[in-house]
C-alpha cells in the first residue's frame, strides 16, 4: 500500500515525524511499519511534549527502590517489604465506553503492579465527570463507577480510596484515574530489561483480538464531534482472565525462570517488545504467525496494534519453557514462545515465512521526537474578594447547600459498589483520609490515598500543583501515617497551545517544589494530555495519588470524634481566604480570586506536629481541614461519628464566613480529651504551632451559636441525599 | 479439625477464609478444583468469588467441576458445607441446596456493612450464637437477592432452617433493613438435613476487631466443637 497523507495524518503523525521516520530507516516505511510507528511515538507512549518537564521531579530518596521508568514505582516498607504502585488515566475510552473503559483502566494498572512482582493490595481511584445537570453525565457516572466496581471485585482486590467530582470543564471529556498498590519482596522485584541473546519471549495470557487497535493514538487527540465512531478502539475488559493471569505470573515469579516481564497495555504487542528490546540494549524478533488469535484472517498490522487485554509478554531462562508452560496450562491460559532476543537491535517481524518489518529499535524509542514545545506563564488574576461585595446569605444556608452539594455529598452510592473488604487487611475505607490496608500476617499497615484541585490548578499551576502534594501528604499524616512517596496523573489539554502547555510547566514546578521539600519523592506517572473537545480544554487535573506508612497499628488515627464533651484545636493559623473557595462556587457560582497561598515550612511543621500527638497518644481523633474549610471538617467528623459539636465563635477574625469557609492551608481539626489538653497545648506551644480551640462535642447537635444548630441526624441526612436522588428510577 | 477450602479459577475469598480457619485451629487444606479426591475433612468450604468469572449465571460453572462430584458426595453423607457469597450460589446450582439467587433488586452490586439477626441457633454453624442476636457482617455480591417458591419458604420457615435475615441494628426485620430485595430478608439457609449451609454474607471478613469487628467468630467456633 502506497502512503499517502491522509494515511500518515489518520496515523496521528505529523508530516515532519514522517519525514523523520524515512530518514532512520532510510527509505519509506511499509504500512505495518507506519502503523508502529505511530503506535511508539504517539504522545501516550513517548511521552513526547511532557519528558522535558517531567525530568524536573524529584525521583529519589532512601526509600525509593525504583522510580519512574519501569511498569511501576517502587518503595521501600522495611522488612523485606516493599510496595509498587502506579497510577494512571483512561480518559478517552472511559468517555467513549465507560463501563469498559473504566474497567481496563483498572486492569491495565493492575498488571502494571504485579507485573513487577507485587501482589495487588489496594485499588484507588479518581474520577472527574461534568456537571450533573449534562445529559451525558448520569450514564458516564453509572457506567464509570460500575466498570471500576466490575473489574476490582471480580478479581478480588479490594478499592479502597478515591474522589469523585463533578465540574462542568469535564462534559465533554471525563477522567477516570486508577491507581494500584501492590506488595512485593524487595529482592524479589522483576523489571522489564531484556538480558541475553537468543532467549526465548513467550506471549501468555488472553488472545490477541481486534479490540482496541489504535487506542493509545485515539487517547493521544482532541475529541471532536464524531468520538462516538471511536468505540471499536476501546478495550474489552477481562477481569476473570486478569485473576487467572495474575495468580500464574506470581507462580511463576517463585521460580527462578524470568529474566524481563512487560504487560501489554497501550500499543501492545509493539510497546511491550521494543520496550523490553530498547532497556537490555537487544532486537528482539517475533513470528506472528505463533500470535495466539482471537479472530481468523488477522493481519500483521492488527496483531501488533492490537490492545486486547489481559496478556504478558515475559522473556525466559534457557530451558525453562516446559516447567513454566505447566503453571499457564493450569491456569488454562495461553503460553506460546513468538520469538527470541537477538543481537542485531531491530525489532523484526515475520509472518508467513517472511519478513514484514525490520525497524531499528532505537528508532523506535530513543530517536523518537521529543518536544520543548512553547509555553506562555499563566497571567494571575489581581481580584480581591470582598463579600461586601456579594450578596447576604444565611451561614446555615449556605452551610448545608454545600454539605448537600454533588461534590461534598457522601459517596456511599458510589463506594458501596465496591468491595472494600476482600483480602481482609482493610483496616480504614472510603471516606476517611486515607485509607489503611494491613500488611498481610504483620504488624504494619500502609495508607493510601489521592487527591486533586482542578480550580485551583486552572487558577494558579504553580501554586496548585505543591497544593495537591501538600494536601495528599496531610491526609495520609491525618491517619498516623509517615508519607514515604507519590504518584502522579496529569490530566491536561492540548500540548500544542501554549497556555496549555503553560499550565503543565508550571504544575510541574510546583508538585517539584513541594515534594522536594516534604521529600516526597515521585516514583511512577502518567501523562494525559489532549483532554479537550473541539478546542476546549479541560482545566488543569494532576491527580497525586500518596502511599504512607503506619508501623504501629496502635497509632493509627481517623477522623470520627471519640467522646463527648471533648477539646476540639484547630491547628494551624486560619487567615479566611475564600478565592477559588468551595464557598464561591457552590453559593455563588463565582470561580475567581486566586487559591490560597502554600506555606512549606507550616505544611511540613504542622504535620509533624500532628503525627507527634497521634505518636504521644495525646489526640482521640484528627481530620485535615480542606475544601469547605473548618464548618465542612467538622460537620464530616460529626456525621461519621453520630456526636455533635458546640462550635466556639472565632475570637480574631470577625467575619464566620470568612474564619469557617475559608480555604488556608496546612490545618488539621484534633479531637483531645479534657486531661490531655494542657499537655496538647504545651506542645504546641513548645513547638511555636499556632493553635485555636474551636469548640467541644456534645450530643446529638451541630451547633453554632445563633447561626446554626442541626441534629447530627438529619446533618447526615442532608449529606447523604444527593446521589440517591440523582440516579433514582424515575419513569 | 480438618477443613477443606475449595479454589476455583476465579474465587477470590479463598485465602480470607482459609485464614479464618486457620486462625479458629482448624487445620486448613486447599483443594483444587481440578481434583478429583477431597482430603479428609470435617468441614468443607466453598468459598466467595467469581468463579469462571460469573460470565454464565453466577456458580453454573463450578456446580459442574470435577471436584463438585465430590462435595455432593461428602455432604450426602453428613459432612458440614459452608457455601459464602459465589459458594452460596455454586451450592444452589448443584442443587445442595434449592431456591435461586437473583440480581440485587437495585441492579447494582452491593458492599457494605449489615446486621443480620440469628434466628436459628439448633444447628451446626450457629450453636455458639445466642439466638436473636443481631451481628454486624459485610456482604459483597451482585446476585444476593434469595428467591424460592411458596412450599420451599414455608419449608425454610417452618423447619427452622434460616439461621440469618437481615434486619436493621435494632434486629427488626423489614423491608428497609433488607439491602437486595431477598424474600422474607433471608441472608442465609440450609438444607433439610442441616449440614449444609449457604450465605451471602462474608463471616471470615469479621474475625478482627482492627479490621472489622469479631461477629463471625461464633461461626466457625460453632462449627469446631
Amino acid at each position: 500500500m502506497k502512503i499517502t497523507e491522509n494515511i500518515i495524518l489518520s496515523h496521528g503523525l505529523k508530516l515532519d515525524e514522517y519525514a523523520k521516520i524515512k530518514s532512520l530507516l532510510n527509505r519509506e516505511p511499509n504500512y505495518l511499519e507506519l502503523g508502529i510507528f505511530s503506535a511508539m511515538w504517539n504522545e501516550h507512549c513517548s511521552y513526547k511534549s511532557s519528558k522535558v518537564h517531567l525530568k524536573k521531579l524529584p525521583v529519589k530518596n532512601k526509600n525509593v527502590i525504583q522510580g519512574p521508568g519501569e511498569n511501576a514505582g517502587v518503595i521501600d516498607i522495611g522488612d523485606d517489604d516493599a510496595i509498587i504502585f502506579k497510577i494512571e488515566s483512561h480518559n478517552h475510552p472511559s468517555f467513549i465506553e465507560p463501563y469498559q473503559g473504566a474497567a481496563t483502566g483498572v486492569g491495565g494498572i493492575l498488571r502494571d503492579v504485579f507485573t513487577m512482582g507485587a501482589r495487588p493490595i489496594a485499588l484507588l481511584n479518581s474520577i472527574h465527570f461534568g456537571s450533573p445537570n449534562n445529559l451525558k453525565t448520569k450514564n458516564l457516572l453509572n457506567g464509570v463507577v460500575s466498570g471500576i466496581g466490575g473489574y476490582g471485585n471480580c478479581i478480588g482486590i479490594p478499592t479502597v480510596a478515591g474522589e469523585t467530582k463533578f465540574n462542568s470543564t469535564y462534559n465533554e471529556n471525563i477522567l477516570v484515574n486508577a491507581m494500584a498498590v501492590g506488595l512485593a519482596n524487595k529482592n524479589k522485584i522483576f523489571y522489564s530489561k531484556a538480558k541475553g541473546i537468543n532467549k526465548p519471549v513467550v506471549y501468555v495470557g488472553s488472545k490477541t483480538g481486534r479490540d482496541g487497535i489504535h487506542g493509545a493514538s485515539m487517547a493521544s487527540a482532541e475529541f471532536d464531534d464524531n468520538s462516538e465512531e471511536k468505540k471499536p478502539t476501546v478495550q474489552v475488559g477481562d477481569p476473570f482472565t486478569e485473576k487467572l493471569l495474575m495468580e500464574a505470573c506470581l507462580e511463576l515469579m517463585k521460580e527462578k525462570s524470568i529474566i524481563s516481564i512487560q504487560d501489554m497495555g497501550a500499543a501492545g504487542l509493539t510497546s511491550s517488545s521494543v520496550e523490553m528490546a530498547h532497556k537490555g540494549n537487544l532486537g528482539i524478533e517475533l513470528d506472528l504467525d505463533k500470535v495466539p488469535c482471537r479472530e481468523e484472517n488477522m493481519s500483521p498490522y492488527e496483531m501488533m496494534l492490537s490492545e486486547s487485554q489481559e496478556r504478558m509478554l515475559i522473556i525466559l531462562e534457557d530451558g525453562k519453557e516446559e516447567s513454566a508452560k505447566k503453571i499457564f496450562t493450569k491456569w488454562d491460559l495461553d503460553f506460546v514462545v513468538i520469538g527470541k532476543t537477538t543481537e542485531a537491535r531491530d525489532l523484526s517481524l515475520k509472518f508467513k515465512n517472511q519478513s514484514v518489518a525490520s525497524i531499528p529499535i532505537e528508532a523506535l524509542s530513543s530517536k523518537a521526537p521529543v518536544y520543548d514545545r512553547k509555553w506562555s506563564k499563566k497571567k494571575l488574576s489581581k481580584k480581591k474578594i470582598s463579600l461586601k461585595d456579594l450578596k447576604k446569605v444565611k451561614f446555615e444556608n449556605a452551610f448545608l447547600k454545600i454539605f448537600s452539594s454533588p461534590n461534598h455529598s457522601n459517596k456511599k452510592w458510589v463506594t458501596d459498589q465496591y468491595d472494600q473488604m476482600v483480602m481482609g487487611d482493610t483496616i480504614e475505607r472510603s471516606g476517611a483520609d486515607a485509607a489503611i490496608i494491613k500488611i498481610h500476617n504483620k504488624d504494619k499497615a500502609v495508607a493510601v490515598t489521592v487527591d486533586s484541585s482542578a480550580n485551583y490548578c486552572k487558577s494558579n499551576p504553580n501554586n496548585g500543583g505543591k497544593q495537591i502534594v501538600c494536601e495528599n501528604w496531610r491526609n495520609l499524616i491525618s491517619v498516623g501515617a509517615k508519607p514515604l512517596a507519590i504518584t502522579n496523573c496529569l490530566n491536561f489539554g492540548n500540548p500544542e497551545n501554549p497556555e496549555i502547555m503553560g499550565e503543565f510547566a508550571e504544575n510541574i514546578l510546583g508538585i517539584k517544589e513541594a515534594c522536594e521539600f516534604l521529600d516526597f519523592p515521585v516514583v511512577s506517572g502518567n501523562v494525559s494530555f489532549y483532554n479537550g473537545t473541539n478546542k476546549n480544554n479541560i482545566f488543569p487535573t494532576p491527580v497525586i495519588g500518596g502511599v504512607g506508612l503506619i508501623k504501629n497499628l496502635k497509632r493509627i488515627q481517623n477522623h470520627r470524634f471519640k467522646k463527648l464533651n471533648s477539646q476540639i484545636i484547630l491547628i494551624g493559623k486560619t487567615f479566611g481566604h475564600l478565592g477559588q473557595s468551595v464557598f464561591l462556587d457552590e453559593v455563588y457560582s463565582l470561580r475567581e480570586g486566586l487559591p490560597p497561598e502554600v506555606n512549606l515550612s507550616n505544611e511540613k511543621n504542622n504535620g509533624e506536629i500532628v503525627i507527634n500527638l497521634i505518636n504521644k497518644n495525646l489526640i482521640n481523633s484528627v481530620h485535615d481541614v480542606s475544601s469547605g474549610g473548618i464548618i465542612l471538617a467538622l460537620a464530616e467528623m460529626s456525621i461519621s461519628s453520630s456526636i455533635g459539636i458546640k462550635i466556639n465563635k472565632p475570637k480574631k477574625l470577625s467575619n464566620i464566613f470568612e474564619f469557617f469557609f475559608g480555604e488556608d492551608q496546612s490545618r488539621y481539626i484534633v479531637e483531645v480529651d479534657n486531661n490531655n489538653s494542657p499537655k496538647v497545648e504545651k506542645f504546641l506551644k513548645e513547638n511555636n504551632t499556632y493553635y485555636e480551640n474551636i469548640g467541644t462535642t456534645q450530643k446529638d447537635f451541630f451547633e453554632l451559636e445563633k447561626e446554626l444548630k442541626i441534629s447530627v441526624k438529619d446533618l447526615y441526612e442532608a449529606n447523604n441525599k444527593w446521589y440517591n436522588n440523582y440516579n433514582a428510577f424515575k419513569s | 479439625m480438618n477443613s477443606s477450602v475449595i479454589v476455583f479459577p476465579g474465587s477470590n475469598c479463598d485465602r480470607d477464609v482459609a485464614d479464618a480457619l486457620t486462625k479458629l485451629q482448624f487445620k486448613n487444606k486447599m483443594v483444587w478444583h481440578k481434583d478429583s479426591e477431597l482430603p479428609k475433612s470435617d468441614l468443607i468450604v466453598i468459598p466467595g468469588g467469581f468463579s469462571y468469572g460469573d460470565y454464565l449465571r453466577s456458580g453454573a460453572i463450578a456446580a459442574k467441576s470435577n471436584i463438585l462430584k465430590e462435595i455432593i458426595k461428602a455432604a450426602n453423607s453428613g459432612c458440614p458445607v459452608l457455601g459464602i457469597c459465589n459458594g452460596f450460589q455454586i451450592l444452589i446450582e448443584t442443587g445442595l441446596l434449592k431456591g435461586a439467587l437473583l440480581r440485587n433488586k437495585n441492579l447494582k452490586f452491593i458492599s457494605k456493612d449489615v446486621y443480620l439477626k440469628v434466628l436459628g441457633n439448633e444447628n451446626k454453624f450457629c450453636k455458639n450464637f445466642k439466638k436473636g442476636k443481631v451481628i454486624k457482617l459485610n456482604i459483597a455480591h451482585n446476585e444476593g437477592n434469595f428467591f424460592t417458591n411458596s412450599d420451599h419458604l414455608k419449608e425454610l420457615e417452618d423447619k427452622d432452617l434460616i439461621p440469618f435475615k437481615y434486619c436493621d441494628k435494632n434486629g427488626t426485620i423489614n423491608e428497609s433493613s433488607n439491602p437486595n430485595g431477598s424474600l422474607n430478608n433471608i441472608a442465609g439457609i440450609l438444607n433439610e438435613k442441616k449440614n449444609i449451609l449457604g450465605m451471602m454474607p462474608h463471616p471470615e471478613r469479621m474475625i478482627d476487631n482492627l479490621i472489622s469487628n469479631t461477629d463471625g467468630v461464633e461461626l466457625f467456633s460453632s462449627i469446631l466443637n
